[in-house]
């Protein structure tokens, strides 16, 4: 007879393994690899810009936009990555504009905008946005 | 005693936990990295979904070595394992670890395998098996977790009941800052379970003087001052007592524990003045904390000894008037429970958004139920029934809103099915045309092709004749044909005029075939140009058309295998919450049994010398 608390981690790993199914799905079915795009976003551990929030544009669409609670900070900080966005998108050339809004060590506010060319072809397309810099930080932009 | 044990071991997995399990550095696997930037928020179900994802998939691709994830699946294996423990999976925890324990890895790697198997075999509960695991650590040590074996070592043998090995392990680390407090505290508490108490006491206090720290460090020179307080009071000496339990932060977790023994220490002490500051600052603070109310009533104890009996009927009075009210808010919580509030404010999403939901569940409005939940949550009992039943109400969020999205995706194939299934044939019939007119141009670029490369070896004037100058050859050879069977005299005339036309026509082959060969070469590589477009717009059909019948089919049997899961985790996982929420209610409601029991008792007590303390004063102030 098994206990209450191994019947919950039971059915934990049976919830995980469906989840890891119907992740497959989805990706399949609304993300197939010839149309994906994924933009990740990431920083570097030595910025102490303190993120507000992140646009993404593509092709001048806006398509994702994220504001930062504290612990998804203190996550981006510690050298996590945020999947923002994933989307479809045709294979060719593309533009991503990546807006940062934030505070400076200072206290000041500071926001930039940065535009990337980028090009698709028919596997998944993976995009990493990577805010740098210890004063006013950069976009990089780096491709998987 | 037993309780000491358990606050050290508590304590060493507090160090040994947070910021340690998971490592960054420089990242080269995106999907790894999301993985740990949901460990580093503390979401471990989102963590494992996407590391175990990742790491099934880099062990099925047929090139390991070219995946990004070759880089970290040390660590990924690793994490693995511990975002296992954190999610309190326990029964899965480890096996990734062993798969590395078990391959053919170096010492640096086996031993840091090994220290967080060991790890996980402390954390489950079986030391024996910890400490067996720490036994096959030999050869390199990776330097970052050589202090970590060993404080982990000193534990195992703290819960084997081996305090002398614990103790002999713990003195080697007086000197780690990465440790600073928790080896200091943790060689008292050895040292005290070795029956050195003289030596626990000097160990204590030097825990208890560390300056400085983190949080974690500042907790646990609160807890060793504390224990000391403790330790000195029993001893009787209740001077070194109270300063010690002075050294314990107003604000620090520990401090409502400190002030109460300080009051003590001072009254054992005879000293009731001194009681007084400490008591009087704790029963100003939250009345449903069992230390405060100890001082409801300790503080009018004071007063009385001093004689100061008119002040302590007031506060006796005051004592009874918010033991009466706690007892009300007890009762309210009985009530609620029976009546099913406790769980619905467990999982209320506004309070476990904050990282002291516990703390802000006692001041939610309207919920009389969780006012005493605090105290509750040092039962690791009722922790470990409470994350759990946490758990499950997640996970059934997730499954409903899984069943949501297979509906939709059931919605969506059927909506691509009706676009797509009408299209098909007509697409199909010019994908048809397209394929005959590429046949078409591959086969006359291979002719071409032949004939080019015939003429690079032999020169072929006649291959590069145009039209008019095949059919004037053909003509030629007509006329030829029919000189011949002409007379003689007519013949003659005829013959040389032809032999001067065909020898223009030989001439200009002659004279152009370079021209003419450099033409015919550019226009294969035109016509290579022209196939090859042609053939990139037969793939992208090919993989459109593909990628079109892909959208809506095959899906059928997974959605359904997936909907029919769902369903049953979703009714099992219900029959779990019920279950799991019962024994919560069962705990809490005889928990607050308890404390109204105390209650009852103490509102007596306050009654009582409520009486007698107001009796004193009337007769004070008649004399």
């Amino acid at each position: 007879m098994q206990s209450l608390d191994e019947q919950v981690q039971e059915v934990k790993s049976d919830v995980l393994g469906i989840a890891a199914e119907l992740d497959q799905l989805e990706e399949k079915l609304l993300y197939p690899s010839n149309t994906q795009v994924a933009v990740f976003v990431s920083m570097d551990k030595a910025t102490a810009f303190r993120l507000d929030s992140v646009q993404i544009q593509i092709d001048g669409q806006p398509v994702a936009r994220h504001v930062y609670s504290f612990k998804e900070l203190e996550a981006l900080k510690k050298g996590g990555v945020q999947r923002m966005y994933t989307g479809n998108t045709r294979t060719g050339e593309h533009r991503l504009d990546v807006s940062v809004a934030g505070k400076l060590s200072g206290g000041k506010d500071y926001a930039v905008t940065q535009s990337f060319p980028f090009s698709k072809d028919v596997g998944p397309k993976l995009v990493g946005v990577t805010l740098a810099g210890s004063g006013e930080p950069s976009i990089e932009i780096g491709g998987w | 005693m037993a309780a000491l044990r358990r606050n050290a071991i508590a304590l060493a997995l507090a160090a040994l936990l947070p910021g340690r399990a998971v490592a960054g550095g420089d990242l080269k696997d995106l999907y790894f990295g999301e993985a740990l930037y949901y460990a580093y928020q503390e979401q471990w179900f989102e963590a494992l979904e996407r590391l175990d994802a990742e790491v099934a998939q880099h062990y099925r691709v047929d090139e390991p070595e070219r995946d990004s994830l070759q880089y970290h699946i040390k660590n990924a294996e690793f994490d693995v394992g511990d975002f296992e423990l954190r999610y309190r999976m326990h029964h899965r925890a480890g096996r990734a670890i062993k798969a590395v324990l078990e391959a053919d890895v170096g010492d640096a790697v086996r031993n840091e395998a090994a220290y967080r198997l060991a790890r996980i075999h402390f954390q489950k509960g079986q030391p024996d098996d910890a400490l067996e695991t720490l036994e096959k650590i030999h050869g390199e040590i990776p330097e970052e977790i050589r202090d970590d074996v060993e404080f982990l070592r000193a534990n195992v043998y703290l819960a084997l009941s081996r305090p002398a090995d614990a103790a002999e392990v713990l003195k080697r680390l007086q000197g780690s800052d990465g440790l600073r407090g928790f080896s200091q505290y943790n060689l008292g508490i050895a040292l005290l379970e070795e029956g050195e108490k003289k030596e626990a006491v000097l160990q204590l206090d030097r825990a208890g003087t560390l300056k400085g720290g983190d949080a974690e460090t500042l907790a646990i020179v609160d807890k060793s001052n504390l224990i000391l307080g403790t330790l000195l009071f029993e001893a009787q000496a209740f001077d070194d007592s109270a300063r010690s339990l002075g050294r314990v932060r107003l604000e620090g977790p520990f401090s409502n524990e400190a002030l109460l023994r300080a009051g003590w220490a001072d009254a054992s002490a005879e000293k009731f003045d001194r009681a007084l500051v400490p008591w009087g600052i704790l029963a100003r603070r939250e009345p449903t904390q069992a230390a405060v109310q100890e001082a409801l009533l300790a503080l009018p104890y004071a007063y009385s000894k001093l004689g100061v009996h008119g002040r302590a009927a007031v506060l006796y009075r005051n004592a009874a008037q918010s033991f009466e009210g706690e007892l009300h808010k007890l009762d309210a919580s009985l009530a609620s429970i029976r009546d099913g509030e406790f769980l619905k404010d467990l999982v209320r999403e506004e309070i476990r958004q904050d990282k002291d939901w516990v703390v802000r569940l006692r001041r939610l409005p309207d919920a009389p139920e969780t006012f005493y939940l605090t105290s509750l949550m040092a039962s690791h009992e009722f922790q470990t029934g409470l994350q759990n039943y946490l758990d499950l109400e997640d996970m059934r969020k997730k499954l409903v809103a899984w069943q949501r999205s297979l509906d939709a995706f059931d919605d969506i194939i059927q909506r691509r099915h009706a676009y797509y299934a009408p299209l098909l044939p007509g697409i199909d019939s010019q994908f048809r045309k397209l394929d005959s007119q590429i046949r078409l141009r591959v086969e006359q670029r291979d002719h071409l092709n032949q004939l080019v490369q015939h003429m690079l070896i032999a020169p072929r004037p006649d291959y590069l004749a145009t039209s008019d100058e095949l059919q004037a050859s053909a003509r030629i050879a007509r006329l030829e044909s029919a000189l011949r069977k002409a007379g003689d005299g007519e013949r003659a005339d005829a013959s040389l005029r032809l032999e001067r036309v065909k020898g223009a026509l030989t001439w200009n082959l002659e004279t152009q075939y370079h021209a003419r060969l450099t033409k015919t070469y550019n226009d294969l590589a035109a016509l290579n140009r022209d196939i090859d477009a042609m053939t990139a717009r037969y793939d992208s059909f090919v993989r459109t058309r593909q990628a079109a019948t892909q959208s809506y089919t095959g899906y059928d049997r997974k959605i359904t295998g997936l909907r029919g899961r769902t369903a049953g985790s979703l009714v099992r996982l219900t029959d779990l919450m019920k279950r799991q929420g019962e024994m919560l209610e069962a705990v809490a409601t005889n928990e607050l049994k308890v404390r109204r029991e105390r209650l009852a008792v103490q509102l007596n007590q306050a009654r009582f010398a409520f009486a007698d303390s107001y009796d004193r004063a009337t007769k004070a102030q008649a004399n």
